[in-house]
């Protein structure tokens, strides 16, 4: 964890002074529902469809236990007694009462929490790798760049009124975990011939109604000018991204619209007056970062352990689980376990209150104190002796988080959907389920092999359909909810050297009540076509393409009657 | 008349704000007492005004860059910067603009959509005057530029970012 200093606290502690203030005058009448809204927005209080959503910055990620349990507490005290897990690396709270949220964010200030920025037209929470720090191809830890940016996006006063809301991702490892392609800003960490570290900056990616991978705008940026190359991107965006329209307002429309090239231009003229500028960074200022996360201190532990050996080759269960949820550590003798919060029946993301306790209890035994959220709305002990995976597998089966499905179909990635989110055109929630009783068959689940599936209740996108091998969005049509299907996308590399991708429309979308079968019928076509079972799902769509799985899906009638098809299934 | 903020007191404001007639015609300039001018009216006809420095003032809309009167900052006693919604931020980058890279030294006003809780980060990027919206309370406005004790970046009124600060003061 990043332990705060006194300013930290004092800059959050007098967030939540003033978030009470504007509360109090906007219950006295005294700020109007549009004014109130930005405010309100930007400490992540949304009004929802049946009310409030509180949406709490969790920075990159990271929670210590004493932060769970107080969110345990707050959805205990404040809410319905489950929050959710989003695939920002947050946690929602989606019953919280609006005269409360000040009290509610008093509290997470107690434990160094807040829920800063985690909506309106400004900077994100900023995501990163959720195997950071322990990953075996690390290039830097990415938690200390994060907390840097972190600090200089939080009240940034020139920056707080973009055109609209602003993502930026950290990838500090060479396989990309953190999807900076599809970001505002994307920065992976890289060094040079000479061992020094850089960033390479991508720019202008998105998803959302309108998906764009970013533009590499520099390939090594030096770590120093990391701050003033931002500031000098954001300058050019806040004083000319579109205002006009909400949907062309991201940064991904500035750089289509002005082009790549010309974009680049306009930010090295800008940058060329901040560079070297004070807001240089300096080799101390890292260190001082560095030094105010506490870090585990691992034992000197052999490479395997012959215990987990031992069970690994007598329990089958336990050796399926770990064959999926079980990530290898840098440090001899540790592993990194994913609990998974993809249980059929449960919606994806979401936990109890007592389960956060009990799960706080299994990290201070077992994981150092400390736990990870991941973008795929997983928990993850990043620390674990490889000697406790057995004893630990076991005491989270109990809880039902060792579901072995980590990325296989089943874990799907899914927004709240129309069940609580008003933005939403269908539900998302039941087709996950569905789709998860569908496939409920672990054999024939590790056959398929590993495929993300994630799915969207609307365009804007949360559950990163078009970054999933499959992704399904739901959309609305004279006041009906259809699915489109897209396949071929992915979130990070596909392969070595092969950069992520969209995935593409197969057709005209289908009732809710189809898509377990349009999955299936997905899925059979590319078990028909694939090589071996070496040759992933993804794989297969990029070799061969949209068009045979469109067959596939839709025989060769016409087009129409999905639809047909459709209206009987719902009728 | 719009009360005035100014140096983080309500003060009295003898400047007259021209604007643009109905059909964007360009405002005629009244024979005496002081105005701030569109910049387009200021860019046509500047050398209608007197050189004398403290007698004119200008205004730049969202969209308009400081860069046009980047070599002649030091002619304006103010310059003012229009906000046409509160939510709208590009008058902070302007701000910054004028005082960090043009050097403006004189008044630099906030006007439009001015509301109490965005003074703070107005203030931080180099605004020192605010033409409160009619409906705002002034004297509770007084309260909001102390909602903050500090802040982590480069600003005008914090030219050195914190991490620096904390590094000079030996905090680990």
């Amino acid at each position: 964890m990043y332990l705060y200093d006194e300013i930290d606290q004092k800059l959050v502690d007098e967030r939540v002074a003033q978030f009470r203030d504007q509360t109090r005058r906007f219950l006295a009448g005294r700020l109007s529902e549009d004014e109130f809204r930005a405010l309100r927005l930007r400490n992540g209080l949304y009004i929802q469809r049946y009310a409030p959503m509180l949406r709490i910055a969790i920075p990159y990620g990271l929670l210590s236990t004493r932060q769970l349990r107080k969110l345990a507490h707050i959805a205990r005290t404040y809410d319905r007694g489950y929050g959710h897990f989003s695939t920002r690396q947050n946690l929602q709270l989606n019953w919280p009462k609006l005269e409360e949220t000040p009290d509610i964010l008093a509290e997470l200030a107690t434990v160094q929490m807040h829920a800063i920025q985690t909506s309106g037209n400004s900077f994100r929470n900023i995501t990163t790798d959720h195997f950071a720090g322990v990953a075996q191809d690390e290039i830097v830890d990415s938690f200390a760049w994060c907390e840097v940016i972190r600090q200089w996006s939080t009240f940034h006063p020139e920056f707080s009124y973009l055109p609209r809301k602003f993502k930026i991702a950290v990838n500090g490892a060479r396989s990309d975990r953190a999807a900076v392609a599809v970001h505002d800003i994307g920065l992976h960490a890289v060094k040079d011939a000479k061992g020094e570290i850089g960033f390479k900056v991508l720019v202008g990616g998105g998803l959302g109604r309108t998906p764009m991978i970013g533009f590499v705008i520099r390939e090594f940026l030096p770590w120093p000018h990391l701050l003033t190359y931002i500031e000098a991107i954001l300058r050019v965006y806040n004083r000319y991204g579109r205002r006009d329209n909400i949907h062309k307002a991201r940064i991904k429309i500035l750089v289509k619209e002005r082009g790549p090239e010309k974009f680049r231009e306009e930010v090295e003229a800008e940058w060329a007056h901040l560079k070297d500028g004070p807001s240089t960074l300096v080799a101390e200022e890292i260190a001082r970062i560095e030094s105010r996360f506490t870090r585990p201190s691992y034992a000197k532990l052999p490479a395997t352990d012959p215990g987990l050996e031992a069970a690994l080759g007598s329990d089958r269960a336990f050796a399926t689980w770990h064959a999926r949820n079980v990530f290898p550590h840098k440090k001899p003798g540790y592993a990194a376990v994913t609990l998974s919060l993809k249980k059929t029946g449960i919606p994806p993301g979401d936990v109890t209150a007592d389960q956060m306790d009990r799960i706080a209890d299994l990290a201070d035994r077992y994981s150092f104190g400390e736990l990870r959220v991941s973008h795929e709305q997983n928990l993850i002990f990043v620390d674990v002796r490889q000697s406790d995976l057995h004893t630990l597998w076991r005491e989270i089966k109990a809880l039902g988080f060792a579901t072995p499905n980590l990325g296989l179909l089943t874990n799907i990635i899914c927004c709240p959907g129309g069940d609580f989110c008003s933005l939403a055109n269908a539900k998302s929630i039941p087709v996950a389920e569905a789709i998860q009783q569908r496939f409920d068959d672990l054999d024939y689940l590790h056959d398929i092999g590993e495929l993300d599936l994630n799915i969207s209740g609307c365009m804007n996108a949360c559950g990163h359909h078009h970054v999933g091998h499959i992704g399904i969005l739901g959309v609305d049509k004279n006041g009906e909810e259809w699915y489109q299907i897209q396949i071929g996308g992915n979130q990070g590399e596909i392969r070595p050297g092969v950069t992520a991708s969209l995935g593409k429309v197969i057709g005209p979308s289908f009732a809710r009540a189809e898509m377990p079968d349009v999955i299936e019928r997905l899925i059979d076509c590319y078990l028909a076509r694939r090589d071996s079972d070496a040759e992933r799902f993804i794989d297969v769509v990029h070799r061969i393409g949209v068009e045979p799985f469109k067959e596939f899906v839709y025989g060769n009638s016409d087009k129409r009657s999905a639809h047909r098809r459709g209206q009987l299934a719902t009728a | 008349m719009a009360t005035l903020i100014k140096d983080r007191r309500i003060a009295a404001d003898n400047w007259r704000l021209l604007k643009r007639g109905p059909a964007g015609e360009l405002p005629e300039v009244p024979e005496s007492g002081d105005v701030i001018v569109p910049l387009a009216l200021w860019l046509s006809r500047r050398e209608d005004f007197p050189a004398h420095p403290k007698k004119i003032g200008v205004w730049l809309d969202a969209n308009e860059g400081p860069e046009a009167i980047a070599g002649e900052v030091e002619r304006f006693a103010v310059i003012a910067v229009n906000f046409p919604k509160f939510g709208d931020g590009r008058g902070y980058s302007i701000a910054r603009l004028l005082r960090e890279r043009y050097r403006f030294k004189g008044e630099l006003r906030a006007i439009g959509d001015v509301l109490h809780d965005h003074l703070y980060f107005m203030e931080q990027c180099g605004f020192d005057a605010f033409a409160l919206r009619d409906d705002q309370d002034p004297q509770a406005a007084l309260s909001v530029f102390g909602t903050f004790s500090d802040g982590y970046q480069t600003s005008v009124l914090r030219p050195t970012p914190l991490f620096r600060r904390r590094l000079a003061a030996g905090k680990p």
